[in-house]
C-alpha cells in the first residue's frame, strides 16, 4: 500500500520517458534535445515490395566440383597419369574417375591428395570398390562455403540494389539459404528482380575450333547457347576458365565506336590483364568467348595480343541491358543463382488506406474501452483508463526505442492489447469489491485486493506471454509483427496496472481517506 | 461516472447453478466440435495465398473492369485458368492464379501485370503477391508448429502452477475451442492464412487466460472451504469471477469490434474470427473447462490428503 517517494518518482519517470520516446513519431524534423528514434512503418502501411530469395546451394557445390575436376585433370596430366570418365556428381558432392590402368591407382591417390585445398580438410580422395577414384567434399567445407556464399550474396545484392537508386532498401538473411529484400516505395519490382535473378558470372574461355566438336563435344568442352535469345546456335567452349569476372575492376555502358550500338566496356586488374595478354598472344586466330552465366555473349576472333587489360563486350545490347550488365559486373557476381520464392507488392494507395483504417479502429476501440470502464468501474475505472493511455504511450515508446516496424497486424496487436490491458484492473477492482462485501475496511480491502489479484494477474499474463513468444519465434512476416506488439503489450500492461493505476488508487486513498470505496 | 460505478453485470449475491447445465454444455460443445471436424474434411478450409501458393493481383482499372479483355490478354500471354473477379467496386479487379509445382511463380506475376496494363491501359496494380510452392508448404508447417507448441507450453505451465487435472481439462477445452474456430472459418469462407494462425493463437491465449482466472479462484476456494463438495465449489468460483469474466470479455470484444467493422479487407476476417473466439473462449471456461475439472477431479481434489499446494 505504501509508495515511497522514490518509487513514485520511478513510476512517473518511466511514463515521462515513454512520452519523450514517443515524441519523434509525431514530429517531422529531428530535434537535437530528444533521442531520435522512430517507429518504422511496414511495407503494408507505406507501400513497397518484399522479395524472399533462395540461394541455389546445389549450384554452389556443382561449381566447386567442376573447378576441382578441372584441377584434377591438369594435376593428373602433369604427373603423366591417365584417366577415363571424369564425372561430377553433385548429389553425392563428389568427382569420380577411372584410372587408365588399375596399377596407377596408388599413384593417382598420392598425387590427388596433394592437390591444393581451399580450406583445411575440404575434400578426401578415396579409391572406390569398382576401381574408381572419388574426390568427395566434406560436409563441413560445404557448409562453410554456403555460409560465406550467403554473406557474399547479401553484400552483392545490396550493391546491385544501391546501383538502382532504391531508397532505404533492407536486406536481411533468413534461415540457412534465404535472403529477404524489402524495398519501400517500389511498386513494380520487375527490374530489381531481373537484376537479382542474374548471377552475372563472367568468364573468358577459348572456343574449340575443331568442327567435329561442334555437335559432339569431348570431355572438357561444353556446348553453350548464345546470350542473345534470338540466336539459337550453340558453340563448343572449353570448360577451362582463362580469365574470370573476379578480375574485373570496372565496367560501364558505352557506345561502340564501330557499330554505333550499345556495348559494355571493362577493365581488368593486373592479374587478369596478364592472363588476358598471355592467352591472346598464344591463340591468335582462334575465337575467344565471353561467357555470362553459361551463355556466350560474344566470341570474337583474336586478331592480336590484347595487353592493356581493357576490353569491350558487344552482343546486341540496348541501353537498358548494357546499363544493367555494367551495374551487375561492377557489383560482382553472385556466388550462386538466386530465385524469388515469395513476392509481395503493396501499392502506396492501399498502404495509406490501411493506415487510415488501422488508426480509426485503434481510436474507436480505445474510446469504447474507456467508456466501458467509466460506466462499470467509476473512479477506479478512470484510473484504469489513465493507465491504459500510459500503456499505449509506453508501447509506442518501446517500439520506437527498438526502431521496430509497425505493420497492420501489429496495429491489430495493439488494439487487442488495449482490450486485454484493462483485465488486470478489472481483476483488482472486482477483488476489492468482494473484500468490501465481506466487511473489510476500505484500506484493508484495497490491500487484500491488490495482493490476491496480483497472483492471478501474473498467472494469466504468463500464459498469454508464452503463447505469443511461440508465435514470435515460429511466425513469419505479418505474424511476427503481431506477436511482437502483443508481447511488448503484455509487459507494458503489467507495469501500468501493477504500478501506475495502483499508485493512483493508493494516492487517492491517502489524500482523501474515504469512509467507503467507490466500488 | 467519476465516483461509484453506474453499471454492473451481475449482483454480488448472484448464485447461478452452472454445474447443473454441465451435460448440456459438454454435449453442445461436442456436437459443435464434431460438426466442425466434419466441415474441416468437407468442404474444408479455404487456404489463403500463404499456404496454397500461387498469385493474387489486385488492380484498379480506370473504368469498369472488362473481364473479356482481361481474360484475352492473360490467355495471349500464356496465363490460363486465372480467376478474375471484382471486389468492392466494379473498378477493383482481383486476379487469382494457382501455380503448378515447378512453375516460376514470380515470373508469372510480371506477366499478369503486363497483361492487365495491356487490356486496360492506365490500370494501377494495388497489390501483387506471389508465393512459391516450397515456401507455402514451409509457412504451413511453421504455422502448425507454432500452434502445437503453444498448446504444449500452456499445458506445461498450468500443470506446474496448478494440478494435472486443471492442465488437462484446460487443454481439452482449448482443443474444442480450436475445432469450433476452424468450423467458423469453413462456414464463413474466410481464407486460412498466416494472419488467421495468429488469430487462432490469440484466441487460445485469451481463452487460457480466462480459464486461469477461474482456476485460480478454484484453487483458492479449495484451500478456503475444505469440506465443500467440488461441484458446489466450482459453482461458487465461477459466480465469484463472473463479473470479471464478463467485464474482460466485453472490453476485448469492444476493442476488436472496430477492427472487424472498419479494419479493411486484410484485417476484418481476422477480427471477426477473434470476436467469435472471444465468445467461444469465454463460454467454454464456464461450460466446458469447469465441468471437465469436476469429472476429473471429483475424487482426487476433494480427498483431504491431496489438497493442492
Amino acid at each position: 500500500m505504501y509508495y515511497s517517494r522514490l518509487k513514485m518518482a520511478l513510476v512517473l519517470g518511466v511514463c515521462l520517458a515513454g512520452l519523450l520516446l514517443c515524441l519523434p513519431n509525431g514530429l517531422r524534423k529531428p530535434v537535437p534535445s530528444i533521442p531520435w528514434r522512430q517507429v518504422h512503418l511496414g511495407l503494408d502501411l507505406r507501400g513497397g515490395s518484399y522479395l524472399l530469395m533462395q540461394i541455389d546451394l546445389k549450384s554452389l557445390t556443382h561449381d566447386r566440383l567442376q573447378a576441382l575436376a578441372d584441377n584434377m585433370r591438369s594435376t593428373l596430366l602433369q604427373a603423366q597419369l591417365g584417366y577415363r570418365n571424369i564425372t561430377v556428381d553433385t548429389d553425392k558432392s563428389a568427382v569420380t574417375f577411372t584410372p587408365r590402368v588399375p596399377s596407377e591407382t596408388e599413384a593417382d591417390l598420392a598425387v590427388l591428395r596433394k592437390m591444393p585445398q581451399a580450406a583445411p580438410h575440404e575434400f578426401t580422395v578415396t579409391a572406390g570398390p569398382n576401381g574408381t577414384i572419388a574426390l568427395t567434399l566434406s560436409p563441413e567445407a560445404m557448409e562453410a562455403r554456403a555460409r560465406s556464399a550467403i554473406a557474399q550474396s547479401i553484400e552483392i545484392v545490396r550493391r546491385r540494389i544501391d546501383g538502382t537508386g532504391a531508397i532505404d532498401p533492407e536486406i536481411t538473411r533468413q534461415g540457412d539459404d534465404r535472403i529477404v529484400v524489402e524495398l519501400p516505395g517500389v511498386s513494380d519490382p520487375e527490374r530489381i528482380k531481373n537484376l537479382l535473378g542474374t548471377t552475372a558470372k563472367m568468364t573468358f574461355r577459348l572456343v574449340d575450333a575443331n568442327p567435329m566438336h561442334a555437335s559432339a563435344p569431348p570431355p572438357g568442352v561444353t556446348l553453350l547457347p548464345m546470350y542473345d535469345s534470338n540466336d539459337s546456335t550453340t558453340l563448343p567452349v572449353y570448360d577451362h576458365v582463362d580469365v574470370d569476372g573476379t578480375s574485373l575492376t570496372n565496367a560501364a555502358a558505352t557506345i561502340d565506336s564501330d557499330s554505333g550500338g550499345w556495348a559494355v566496356a571493362f577493365s581488368l586488374d593486373s592479374t587478369g590483364a596478364h592472363a588476358f595478354s598471355d592467352i591472346t598472344r598464344a591463340h591468335v586466330g582462334e575465337r575467344f568467348a565471353i561467357v555470362l552465366d553459361n551463355k556466350v555473349v560474344e566470341a570474337a576472333v583474336i586478331r592480336g595480343p590484347i595487353t592493356g587489360g581493357n576490353g569491350q563486350i558487344t552482343g546486341g545490347f540496348n541501353k537498358d541491358s548494357a546499363t544493367n550488365l555494367a551495374l551487375m559486373l561492377n557489383a560482382g557476381a553472385l556466388p550462386a543463382p538466386l530465385t524469388v520464392v515469395e513476392q509481395r507488392t503493396i501499392g502506396p494507395s492501399l498502404g495509406a488506406a490501411s493506415i487510415r483504417a488501422g488508426m480509426f479502429s485503434l481510436a474507436t476501440g480505445f474510446v469504447l474501452v474507456i467508456v466501458f470502464m467509466a460506466l462499470f468501474y467509476g473512479r477506479f475505472g478512470w484510473y484504469a483508463n489513465i493507465a491504459l493511455l500510459a500503456n499505449l504511450v509506453l508501447m509506442m515508446a518501446i517500439l520506437s526505442l527498438f526502431e521496430a516496424t509497425l505493420t497492420l497486424p501489429g496495429m491489430a496487436g495493439m488494439l487487442l492489447t488495449l482490450g486485454m490491458a484493462v483485465d488486470a484492473n478489472i481483476l483488482i477492482n472486482e477483488r476489492i469489491r468482494e473484500e468490501v462485501a465481506r466487511g473489510r475496511s476500505p484500506l484493508n480491502a484495497m490491500q487484500v485486493g491488490f495482493e490476491r489479484a496480483t497472483s492471478t494477474i501474473v498467472d494469466s499474463n504468463a500464459t498469454a506471454l508464452l503463447a505469443h513468444v511461440m508465435l514470435f519465434v515460429f511466425g513469419t512476416g505479418p505474424v511476427k509483427g503481431f506477436a511482437l506488439t502483443i508481447t511488448i503489450g503484455i509487459v507494458t500492461t503489467l507495469f501500468t496496472t501493477l504500478f501506475l493505476s495502483r499508485l493512483l488508487m493508493v494516492r487517492w486513498y491517502a489524500l482523501t481517506r474515504p469512509a467507503s470505496l467507490p466500488v | 461516472m467519476f465516483g461509484r460505478p453506474l453499471l454492473r453485470f451481475v449482483r454480488k449475491d448472484t448464485h447461478i447453478n452452472f454445474m447443473r447445465g454441465r451435460f448440456a454444455g459438454l454435449i453442445t460443445s461436442a456436437v459443435l466440435s464434431l460438426a466442425s471436424l466434419g466441415l474441416f474434411f468437407y468442404p474444408g478450409l479455404t487456404l489463403g495465398l500463404d499456404f496454397r501458393g500461387g498469385i493474387v493481383v489486385e488492380a484498379k482499372t480506370p473504368d469498369n473492369a472488362d473481364f473479356a479483355r482481361l481474360r484475352h490478354a492473360l490467355a495471349s500471354s500464356g496465363v490460363e485458368h486465372a480467376s478474375i473477379q471484382t471486389f468492392g467496386s466494379d473498378k477493383d479487379v482481383l486476379i487469382r492464379l494457382d501455380t503448378a509445382a515447378g512453375q516460376k511463380t514470380e515470373a508469372v506475376v510480371d506477366t499478369v501485370r503486363h497483361a492487365i496494363n495491356e487490356a486496360q491501359p492506365g490500370a494501377t496494380v494495388i497489390r501483387a503477391d506471389a508465393v512459391g510452392a516450397s515456401v507455402s508448404a514451409e509457412l504451413f508447417r511453421n504455422g502448425i508448429l507454432a500452434l502445437v507448441l503453444s498448446l504444449g507450453m500452456i499445458l506445461i505451465y498450468i500443470w506446474v502452477r496448478f494440478e494435472w487435472e486443471f492442465a488437462l481439462s484446460a487443454v481439452i477445452t482449448l482443443v474444442l475451442d480450436l475445432t469450433k474456430t476452424v468450423g467458423f472459418l469453413v462456414v464463413t469462407g474466410f481464407e486460412f492464412d498466416l494472419v488467421m494462425v495468429a488469430a487462432i493463437l490469440t484466441i487460445l491465449g485469451y481463452s487460457t487466460n480466462d480459464k486461469v482466472v477461474v482456476y485460480d479462484r478454484v484453487r483458492e476456494n479449495l484451500r478456503k472451504y475444505r469440506t465443500m463438495p467440488l461441484r458446489e465449489l466450482l459453482d461458487l468460483s465461477i459466480n465469484e469471477t463472473l463479473n470479471r469474466t464478463l467485464g474482460t470479455s466485453s472490453t476485448v470484444f469492444l476493442a476488436t469490434l472496430p477492427l472487424a467493422l472498419f479494419g479493411g479487407a486484410t484485417l476484418s476476417g481476422f477480427a471477426w474470427t477473434m470476436l467469435f473466439g472471444i465468445v467461444v473462449g469465454t463460454s467454454s471456461s464456464i461450460f466446458i473447462a469447469a465441468p471437465l475439472l469436476l469429472f476429473m477431479g471429483e475424487k482426487r481434489l476433494r480427498r483431504g490428503a491431496s489438497t493442492p499446494s
